[in-house]
């Protein structure tokens, strides 16, 4: 049996992917808004990593001036709207609300926020233009939400951006990487032109490395900023990845990113290997695409799941079976389609070592489908062609304050310096750069 | 069960709670619905000569998510004819004898239209009347309403008139409108009126549509200036009340009936304890319908029960010994907020109250990521502003530190300072 497009019709897929939370109606903005204790210093901006003014834009809602909270929001983070729905807002804002304190249901700030920036989006509210120019250009590498941010924050600061972009579409993972349910494409692909209209040119299919080396956007270009994410999801090392319906977290969740979703493969039997917000994501949507049954296998234990909370939440509720402590040691499969994985239950071993695998608990769970979703791995290849270029392990390392590599005239930001965290992460790491690329032009020609 | 029954001027009602003149009491099928769901009395939507109404008619004004804080009308007098009211009010007397009915009463102001409107009501058998002298809108251009209740010669004279013919007990409604209203308290005794009622609303323009510019509530692209009423009434209502209750020169003590955002037995009982004996509820029927008054029946009498009193008698008046002018304060008396860290939600509300609009008396420190708020007690002038906008009930609360200071006003500071027997108080330090 070859895997085959969902069997389920468009209406019950729309339905299964249709919003998680959807936007607030405008009583309901109301209502949710005059909750709001409006803090003073608030926790919720303080544990917003692009310091969003929470109480102030969500006391403009109350005043029903929203297109002044959208303002607001996308002052502080241009991708405001991307990050209203695909924020872990119950470890962020949400989870700083005073209102956890008194034992009430804090603010619904992701929503509110979705609230405001929608009304911007869709009335196309432009807010900001370009600054003065400074006769300066600098080279986005990476159209994902740290370059593409660091590049809006130039041309506010008047410093023409031009960014290159390994694949035909810009966005990154907000486009392709984030489970459709949470963001949807159309939406994705609307934001960036949104962003891009205060003028930033996209050079699409010109991926930056061997024929187009660092060194020469070094040359052409006053500063480079390096907005890159991650490569592949790292491979299992296991016998029978190559088999058919062998697949890997990232290009599982594009496919229902980029694709119609009536086109979408899907096993009846779908095992994810990995307990992180990247399989919950692949797991739930394998069972929002028609998957009889999907089950996470994890080698630790529940409580050393890299999943937030909610997520875990999420999955169970859409019927997820988790196995822990269960490793995968080889795909097996017939006639070149996998059937199933082979597994061993592990414990812990003692302090410092390797998981030890419990005899006699060789087992196999019978599946048509396998989805590794392991964290992906370091765009070593690219890294590689950037002579004097600092790592550590898998990340880019730069100046917190700045954004500056060890290669004079290079900024970076996002997943390859942090190895992987939320969309406002990297929004806020494109920020910081865009304004450390400017106190570096500025400090090499002083003013006159 | 302690007893809520009152006795107002000689009339008899089951409960302190009456519906004021208003929409509520436009007809005999509201007042029996109301009657039947606990309230105490009723007084009739005013009647007189039938008017025409506009609409809209209604507005309000909402704070934040709080709808009807404050009601503005332009509704005038009853539309209804005036022999229909009178026999639906006779009905209403004899389907409900031991409820408290009135009657309130507008005509032009003319001894002959007085003398045959008090006849005719009082031919119904309701058991007194109210003279609207407050309406502040419409019938006030009209010589009525506001126009009578503004000149207490008016209010004299036309209570005078009334009481030449009337058998039952005569009630004189109050407008606020203006800038003493014991002078027209007094003007209404003087009168020979048996009771007072107050207050009737306030002229008010409650808010402008900003499409179209036009006030509301709005009649085709226009609007006026209406009466305000609801909750946010009640502050300015209880000190008009307390004012004339407390009136040293008031020609005689008179009941009253207190009127003004009463929403629950709470709001009630306040106006009771400034002195009213009756309080009259219209907004909040407006919002909610009747059946609030179980809940003001049930409070009140449980917190008579927990407070010892047997008898509205017991409570009616006690807090007007406790109201006194601002020069017989105690100079001496201090208190200090104090934060309880354990409630504290770090919303820094109460520092900047403190820091931008009080006394910079609260310091903000950053531990581990939140910011905790501490009182700087020598600086804290106990204004309290900080408790108020606390959002934990009981996280601030106010301390004593008066010390063993003797009490001493601000009169008998200046007394003692002309008697040179004391140095002035030194300013704060706080700056």
């Amino acid at each position: 049996m070859s895997l085959h497009p969902t069997r389920l019709n468009a209406e019950q897929l729309a339905q299964n992917f249709a919003d998680l939370a959807p936007r607030y109606t405008h009583n309901e903005a109301l209502l949710e808004a005059a909750r709001c204790l409006f803090c003073y210093d608030a926790p919720c901006t303080r544990a917003c990593p692009t310091g969003i003014e929470v109480p102030k834009f969500i006391r403009q809602i109350l005043e029903r001036h929203v297109a002044g909270a959208g303002h607001t929001i996308l002052s502080a983070n241009i991708f405001g709207g991307t990050c209203a729905r695909a924020c872990p807002t119950a470890v962020l804002c949400e989870g700083a609300c005073v209102l956890n304190q008194l034992n009430d249901k804090p603010i619904q700030i992701g929503r509110l926020q979705r609230y405001a920036t929608d009304y911007v989006m869709e009335r196309r509210l432009h807010f900001f233009t370009a600054g003065q120019p400074l006769g300066k250009k600098v080279a986005v590498i990476g159209a994902g939400p740290a370059g593409l941010s660091c590049a809006h924050e130039l041309v506010k600061l008047g410093i023409q951006a031009v960014v290159y972009e390994a694949s035909e579409y810009a966005g990154g993972l907000n486009t392709s990487g984030i489970a459709a349910y949470k963001v949807n494409t159309e939406f994705a692909l609307a934001e960036v032109e949104y962003v891009r209209q205060i003028g930033i040119p996209i050079h699409f299919n010109t991926p930056v490395g061997r024929d187009l080396p660092v060194s020469r956007l070094l040359q052409e270009y006053d500063a480079v900023f390096l907005g890159v994410g991650l490569g592949k999801t790292a491979s299992l090392g296991i016998e029978g990845e190559d088999l058919s319906g062998s697949f890997e977290a990232l290009d599982f969740i594009m496919s229902t990113r980029l694709r119609r979703l009536e086109e979408c493969v899907v096993g009846e039997n779908v095992v994810v290997i990995g307990a992180g917000n990247t399989a919950i994501d692949v797991a739930t949507a394998a069972r929002r695409l028609g998957a009889e049954q999907v089950t996470i296998v994890y080698r630790r234990g529940e409580a050393e799941m890299p999943a937030f909370a909610y997520e875990y939440e999420l999955a169970k509720s859409d019927g997820v079976q988790f196995r822990w402590h269960t490793l995968p040691r080889r795909i097996v499969g017939a006639n070149g389609q996998v059937t199933g994985v082979e597994c061993v239950k592990v414990q812990p071993g003692a302090k410092g070592e390797r998981l030890q695998e419990i005899p006699g608990t060789l087992h196999t769970l019978a599946c048509d489908m396998v989805v590794a979703a392991l964290g992906q791995d370091a765009l070593y290849d690219l890294y590689r062609t950037i002579p004097n270029l600092e790592m550590a392990g898998k990340r880019v390392v730069v100046d917190s304050a700045t954004g500056a590599t060890s290669v004079p005239g290079l900024f970076a930001g996002g997943d390859c310096v942090n190895g992987g965290r939320e969309v406002v992460d990297a929004v806020q790491m494109g920020k910081i750069a865009a304004h450390g690329i400017l106190q570096y032009l500025n400090s090499r020609q002083p003013a006159h | 069960m302690p007893d809520l029954s009152i006795e107002f001027c000689g009339i008899k009602s089951p409960n302190p709670f009456w519906l004021a003149s208003a929409p509520p009491t436009n007809s005999a099928y509201q007042v029996a619905r109301a009657f039947d769901a606990g309230w105490g009395g009723a007084v009739w939507k005013t009647i007189g000569e039938p008017i025409v109404n506009v609409s809209s008619r209604y507005s309000a004004v909402h704070y934040a998510n709080q709808r009807v804080m404050g009601l503005n009308n332009i509704e005038l007098i009853t539309d209804r004819p005036l022999a229909d009211n009178l026999r639906e009010i006779a009905d209403i007397k004899k389907r409900y004898p031991n409820h408290a009915l009135l009657v309130s009463l507008m005509v032009e102001s003319k001894r002959e239209a007085w003398h045959d409107i008090v006849k005719r009501t009082e031919d119904t058998g309701c058991d007194g009347l109210e003279l609207n002298f407050g309406c502040p809108h419409g019938m006030s251009e009209r010589g009525m309403g506001s126009a009578v209740g503004q000149v207490p010669e008016y209010a004299c004279q036309i209570t005078e008139w009334v009481k030449e013919v009337a058998t039952t007990p005569v009630m004189v409604k109050l407008t606020p409108n203006v800038t003493d209203i014991r002078y027209i308290a007094r003007a209404a005794v003087r009168g020979g009126a048996d009771a007072l009622s107050l207050i009737n609303t306030i002229n008010s323009i409650t808010g402008i549509d900003l499409d179209t510019f036009v006030p509301r509530p709005a009649v085709r692209g226009q609007s006026s200036h209406g009466g305000y009423c609801g909750p946010a009434v009640k502050p300015i209502a209880l000190n008009m009340v307390h004012q004339v209750a407390a009136d040293e020169q008031a020609p005689r003590r008179v009941p009253l009936s207190g009127i003004g955002g009463i929403q629950s037995w709470s709001d009630a009982v306040e106006f009771m304890l400034l002195g009213a004996t009756s309080v009259q509820v219209c907004t909040a029927v407006m919002h909610y319908g009747f059946r609030i008054v179980a809940g003001m029946i049930e409070g009140m009498a449980n917190w008579m029960r927990e407070k010892g009193f047997t008898s509205t008698r017991d409570f009616i008046g006690k807090s007007l010994p406790r109201v006194t002018d601002w020069g017989n304060l105690d100079l001496n008396y201090a208190i200090t907020a104090q934060i309880d860290q354990r409630l504290c939600i770090h919303c820094g509300l109460c520092y900047i109250a403190c820091e931008d609009g009080c006394h910079q008396s609260i310091r903000m420190e950053k531990r581990n990521g939140t910011n905790h708020y501490e009182v700087i007690a020598d600086k804290c002038v106990g204004c309290n502003m900080c408790m108020l906008v606390c959002p934990v009930e009981g996280c601030i609360t106010m301390q004593e530190r008066s010390g063993d200071k003797p009490v001493m006003s601000w009169n008998q500071y200046q007394k003692l300072l002309a008697e040179g027997r004391i140095a002035p108080i030194a300013p704060p330090a706080h700056v």
